[in-house]
């Protein structure tokens, strides 16, 4: 536990304090808090609709989408706001030494079986980001910070229905 | 004063650019926390490694507490921010998708764009992923729209369903991540793993 390596990334509580500090910048530039899935969301109908234009031009949801969300896709805060989380993390990795490209797993599974679960948890991620209205960050984190109920009860359901599966799942992990 | 851009401090430019420099301060503070390896952070879910709990409850506990002091000194009006809205079937059914989703692929999210950013190939997976989920919900939009638009409850807060003041739910909020804490550090003991 207390290695030298232990030792390279911060005090969790440190990291908490700016965490919040950066969310509070949030909302005193913008009048929101921070987000992840929105700007998967956001790039995903661009692409959708520069590929398929015809077809999202005839789809209920692309329209209401549109009408939603003027100026176009990516012109929105949250996709600048996760091109900086490419940039501050790349940054973070480049002064500790972390940049590499590797997959990271339990030594009881392969890289090929990791890859695969990545893959399933971030469909499943992805979808019940779009059903709750938000991740970890934009419904979790910034609902609780302005006291959301719903950001609350995702919140719960996020970690306690990982805690609950946590057991099924522990090869991948241990 | 603040929200900056609703009082037109900000041109809408600005108010991108403060995104993307919000964005990196995020992405910075994720990464240095070890938010980029995904057996730390589901190390949470086990017990050998509570860092998500610890970074997670304090920012929010420092947040909230921002917005209230910022709100008390008179720089951000909270009548202006966003709070977002409470649909209680899809609040409930969604995350516990995410939660199966996080326990699963190791990431959320955020953290899948920050361990990305150096260099980790799960979590290139984990994002190709979020695309293909967000595809299949706005594709079979109609199959769940009366659930995602189920028990719509209004922008209510904690506070107001409590019916107590703010300062007191939030002090409440500390006083639970305090003893959160103190379990965390406990389990961490008991538990113990070797760095990721």
């Amino acid at each position: 536990m207390s290695t030298d390596k232990s030792r390279k990334y911060w005090n969790p509580y440190v990291g908490g304090i700016f965490l919040g500090l950066v969310l509070v910048a949030a909302f005193f530039f913008s009048g929101r808090g921070l987000g992840a899935s929105g700007a998967v969301k956001s790039v995903t109908v661009a692409a959708v609709e520069t590929v398929a234009p015809e077809y999202a031009e005839n789809s209920a949801f692309y329209q209401n989408y549109n009408a939603s969300h003027k100026g176009g896709p990516l012109n929105n805060w949250l996709v600048l706001e996760m091109l900086g989380v490419l940039v501050g993390g790349f940054i973070s990795g480049a002064l500790s030494g972390r940049l590499k490209f590797k997959v990271e797993h339990s030594p009881k599974i392969t890289s090929r079986r990791r890859i695969i679960f990545a893959v399933i948890g971030g469909i499943l991620f992805g979808f019940g980001s779009q059903m709750g209205r938000g991740c970890t960050s934009g419904s979790a984190l910034t609902g609780m910070a302005v006291m959301s109920v719903g950001g609350f009860v995702t919140m719960a359901f996020i970690f306690g229905t990982a805690f609950g599966l946590a057991y099924f799942f522990r090869k991948l992990w241990i | 004063m603040g929200p900056l851009i609703i009082f037109d401090h900000i041109s809408p430019f600005t108010n991108l650019l403060l995104a993307f420099i919000v964005g990196i301060g995020f992405g910075f503070v994720l990464e240095s926390s070890g938010f980029s390896s995904s057996r730390k952070l589901a190390g949470m879910f086990y017990g050998y490694d509570a860092t998500v709990l610890k970074v997670f409850f304090t920012a929010a506990i420092v947040g909230m507490l921002g917005i209230l002091f910022l709100s008390l000194f008179g720089w951000l009006d909270l009548s202006l921010i966003y709070i977002n809205p409470t649909f209680m079937s899809s609040a409930i059914v969604g995350g516990a998708i995410m939660g199966a989703g996080f326990i699963i692929g190791g990431f959320c999210p955020g953290t899948a764009f920050c361990a990305l950013s150096i260099g980790k190939l799960d979590a290139l997976a984990f994002v190709g992923g979020l695309v293909i989920g967000v595809l299949i919900f706005t594709e079979g939009f109609q199959l769940w729209e009366e659930l995602y638009k189920a028990n719509n409850m209004g922008i209510p807060t904690m506070n107001e369903v409590l019916n107590i003041p703010r300062g007191l739910f939030a002090l409440g909020l500390i006083i639970v991540a305090l003893a959160m804490f103190w379990v965390a550090e406990w389990a961490e003991k008991k538990f113990p793993r070797e760095e990721y």
